[in-house]
C-alpha cells in the first residue's frame, strides 16, 4: 500500500480505519461537503471533524449532477460559480493535514478527463483514501479501480433497495472501504423520515459481509441518524448539511448540526 | 444475446453485452437505476424477437402514425442545385416528426412491461408532445420535462402536451435546456421506477436506449431505401440527416449502413458539434463525444433549434464518426435560416429547423455533390417553428 503512511491521521486503508473505529462501538458519522460550497469551506471540513465525524466526503462539483437532489445540485452550482476545479479542490486540501479519511465524490467523467493514475495519485497527496463515483458501476470500473489500486485507493460502491441478491453478492465482493447503503429510491436529499428500507438493506448487506455499511440519502438530523444507523455501521450527511450553507448558516452554525447528530448517536449507540 | 434481424447487421448491428459500440455507449448509471434499465432491456429484447409485437408495432405506425411516409423527388431545388434532392417525408408523421416511430414503440413496450405512467424529455417539444400523444392513445399517464428556456422558445408545443394531458414541468437547473431535462427525467425515474417507464426520445442514456431507439427508428431507413430504388432505380449517393442526439439520422443510417457506396451525413449545429469538437465524455449514462471544457464540465450548446441544442450525440454516432463509416459537419444558424426560407419558396415544405440543418448541408456542399442522388431525412415539419423564424426575420 503506497497510502500516505507519513499522514499521522489516518490508518493503512479506509477499510481499517472505519472498521477500528466500529470495533469501539460507535456508529460511524460520515459529512459530505462540497468543495466550494463557502469561500471558507476547508474551515467546514475542520469544524465537522471536530464535531465529530469519523470520515468525510468530499463531493467535487460536476455540471451536470443528474445523480444528486436539489441541494446538492444547488451547492454545485456555487461552488462552479466560485470556480472550484477537481485540480484546485484536490490541491487546496493538500495544504492542510486533516485528523480524519478524506474520500472524493463526484461523478466519473471528472475523473476520466483528469486521468485516472494523475487523479488518484493527486487524490492521496490531498489525503485521500477512497472514492465513490456513484455513476460508474462495477461493469465499467475496471480501469479506475486498476489506477486506485495502485495508489492505494479503495473505491466504494454503492447498494440501493432494487439491487437483487445476485448483484448485491458482486457489490460486497468489489467494494472497498465500505458499502454505500442508499436508504431511498431518489436522489440524494434529506428526507423526515428514512426510508425503512435503509433498514432492510443494510441487514441484507450485513447478511454476506462484514465491510462495514453507512447509509447515505435522507439523514437531517440526530433523530433520523439514530434510526439509520440501527442496523447499520454509520450514516452520511449531506443534503441537511449543505443545505445549512447554502440557507446562510456560518460554519459554527453548520458544524453544530454533526455535534448534533454525533451526540445523538452515541448516546443511543454508547462506545465502549 | 439473440435479437431479431437489423436493417445493416455489419456497421448498425446489436452493441456488445455491456451497451458498447466500439468503445461508445455503456450503462453508466447509478445503482438505483441499474435494475430499471436491465428491466428494459430484457422486455425490449423479448418483444423484439416477438413477432406478434412487431406486428402490432407495424400496425399503430400505419394505421395511427401516418407510416409509410413517403420520399419525395425535389425538382425544383434539384435543378436549382445541380443534383437530384429527394426527400423522405417523416414530416407527415402523425405530430409532426419522426419522433412517434419511437414512442409508439416504447409505449408498446412499457404496456407489455406493465408500466402505467411514462416520463419523458424534451428539447423542441416534439418528443414530449409524441410521448403525450401515444400516452393518450394506449390510456396512460404521462409527464414532461422541459428546460425553462425551451418552454419559452416553444410555448405552442407546451400547450400541445397540456391539451394531450401531461403535465410539462419545468427543468429550472443548468442552461434550462435540453441536458437539463436529461438530469431532471433521470432524476424523476429514480424515484418513480415501479411504475413508471422513461420513455428516452434519441438514441442516447444508458443501455439499451440507443440501441432501442434505433432499431424502433429503423423503419425510416428501410422505407427510405425502397423507395429512393422504386424512384431512381438505384441507392443514393449521400444520406443526410440533422443531428443533435441523433434519432432521426440513425434510423436513415440503418437503412444505408451496409450499403458502401452510400456517403452517410450528420449535420451538427456549430454551436453544438459534438463529433466535430467533442472528446469522449461519461455523461446521461452514456460514454459518448460530448462538448466540454479542459476539466471535463459540459459545456452548453447553442442552436436556432431547441431539438438539437445538445452538447453531445449517441455512442452509435461517434463510434460511426470514430471508424469514418459517417461524417459530421456543422452548419451556422444563418445557413439554416437560409435553407428554411429556401425549401420552403422552392418546394412548399416548411422544414423544422431541425431538419433544415441537412438542407443546409447539402447547399454548402453542393459542389462536391453535382449530379448525385441526395437522400434528406426531412425529420420534421416547420409549423412549430414559424413563429420564432418570422421573429428573427423581422428583428
Amino acid at each position: 500500500m503506497s497510502t500516505a503512511t507519513d499522514h499521522p491521521t489516518t490508518a493503512a486503508s479506509l477499510q481499517q480505519y472505519l472498521t477500528e473505529k466500529r470495533a469501539t462501538g460507535s456508529r460511524l458519522l460520515m459529512p459530505y461537503i462540497t468543495a466550494g460550497v463557502c469561500p471558507d469551506w476547508l474551515e467546514l471540513v475542520d469544524a465537522v471533524i471536530d464535531a465529530g465525524a469519523d470520515a468525510l466526503e468530499i463531493g467535487i462539483p460536476f455540471s451536470d449532477p443528474a445523480i444528486d437532489g436539489t441541494t446538492i445540485q444547488e451547492a454545485t452550482v456555487v461552488a462552479l460559480d466560485a470556480g472550484m476545479t477537481p485540480a484546485r479542490a484536490l490541491s487546496e486540501l493538500q495544504q492542510r493535514q486533516f485528523g480524519v479519511p478524506l474520500i472524493a465524490m463526484t461523478h466519473y467523467n471528472l475523473v476520466y478527463r483528469y486521468g485516472h493514475e494523475r487523479f488518484a495519485s493527486d487524490l492521496v497527496a490531498a489525503g485521500g483514501l477512497g472514492t465513490i463515483l456513484p455513476d460508474l458501476p462495477m461493469e465499467h470500473a475496471h480501469d479506475w479501480r486498476a489506477a486506485a489500486d495502485a495508489a492505494g485507493i479503495e473505491n466504494v460502491l454503492l447498494a440501493a433497495p432494487v439491487t437483487t441478491d445476485e448483484r448485491l453478492a458482486q457489490v460486497v465482493e468489489q467494494t472497498k472501504g465500505f458499502v454505500y447503503v442508499v436508504s431511498t429510491m431518489g436522489t440524494t436529499g434529506a428526507r423526515d423520515g428514512v426510508d425503512d428500507a435503509a433498514s432492510v438493506l443494510s441487514r441484507r448487506v450485513k447478511a454476506v459481509t462484514d465491510i462495514p455499511a453507512i447509509v447515505g440519502f435522507g439523514i437531517s438530523n440526530g433523530e433520523t441518524a439514530v434510526t439509520a444507523a440501527k442496523e447499520s455501521d454509520g450514516v452520511i450527511v449531506a443534503s441537511a448539511l449543505m443545505r445549512r450553507i447554502l440557507d446562510g448558516a456560518t460554519v459554527e452554525e453548520a458544524a453544530a448540526l454533526i455535534a448534533e447528530i454525533r451526540q445523538a448517536l452515541d448516546a443511543a449507540y454508547p462506545p465502549a | 444475446m439473440t435479437t431479431a434481424p437489423v436493417a445493416s447487421p455489419n456497421q448498425m448491428g446489436a452493441p456488445d453485452e455491456l451497451g458498447f459500440f466500439g468503445e461508445f455507449g455503456g450503462r453508466y448509471v447509478g445503482e438505483p437505476l441499474m435494475g430499471a434499465c436491465q428491466e428494459v432491456e430484457t422486455a425490449f429484447i423479448d418483444a423484439w424477437a416477438d413477432t406478434q409485437f412487431r406486428q402490432d408495432f407495424l400496425h399503430i405506425l400505419n394505421t395511427y402514425g401516418g407510416r409509410p411516409s413517403p420520399t419525395t423527388e425535389c425538382g425544383n431545388l434539384s435543378e436549382q442545385l445541380g443534383l437530384r434532392l429527394l426527400l423522405k417525408r417523416e414530416d407527415l408523421n402523425h405530430t409532426g416528426s419522426h419522433k412517434i416511430n419511437n414512442v409508439l414503440g416504447q409505449a408498446l413496450l412499457a404496456k407489455r412491461m406493465g408500466k402505467t405512467r411514462m416520463i419523458a424529455e424534451t428539447g423542441a417539444g416534439q418528443h414530449g408532445v409524441a410521448t403525450a400523444t401515444a400516452a393518450a392513445l394506449l390510456g396512460m399517464s404521462c409527464t414532461v420535462y422541459m428546460g425553462e428556456v425551451d418552454m419559452k422558445r416553444q410555448e405552442l408545443n407546451v400547450f400541445r402536451m397540456r391539451l394531450l394531458g401531461a403535465e410539462v414541468i419545468p427543468a429550472m437547473s443548468g442552461s434550462r435546456t435540453l441536458k437539463d431535462a436529461v438530469n431532471e427525467a433521470m432524476r424523476a425515474w429514480v424515484s418513480e421506477v415501479g411504475d413508471t417507464h422513461y420513455c428516452l426520445g434519441s438514441v442516447m442514456g444508458p443501455h439499451p436506449y440507443p440501441w432501442m431507439v434505433r432499431t424502433f427508428h429503423e423503419i425510416i431507413g428501410t422505407e427510405a431505401r425502397q423507395q429512393v430504388q422504386d424512384l431512381t432505380g438505384g441507392l443514393p449517393d449521400v444520406a443526410v440527416a440533422c443531428v443533435g442526439g441523433g434519432s432521426n439520422a440513425a434510423g436513415l443510417f440503418a437503412g444505408f449502413a451496409d450499403d458502401e457506396s452510400v456517403r452517410l451525413v450528420g449535420a451538427e449545429p456549430a454551436g453544438g458539434a459534438a463529433a466535430g469538437r467533442g472528446v469522449p465524455a461519461i455523461v446521461h449514462g452514456m460514454k459518448s463525444y460530448f462538448m466540454q471544457d479542459e476539466v471535463g464540465q459540459i459545456l452548453e450548446a447553442e442552436s436556432i433549434s431547441a431539438g438539437l441544442d445538445y452538447p453531445g450525440l449517441g455512442p452509435e454516432h461517434s463510434h460511426l464518426a470514430l471508424t469514418k463509416r459517417a461524417e459530421y459537419y456543422p452548419v451556422t444558424d444563418e445557413e439554416v435560416l437560409e435553407s428554411f426560407q429556401l425549401l420552403s419558396r422552392t418546394e412548399g415544405i416548411i422544414p423544422a429547423l431541425e431538419s433544415a440543418h441537412a438542407i443546409a448541408w447539402v447547399v454548402k456542399a453542393k459542389e462536391e455533390l453535382q449530379g448525385q442522388t441526395v437522400l434528406v431525412n426531412m425529420s420534421g415539419r416547420g409549423d412549430k417553428d414559424v413563429q420564432q423564424v418570422q421573429e428573427i426575420l423581422e428583428r
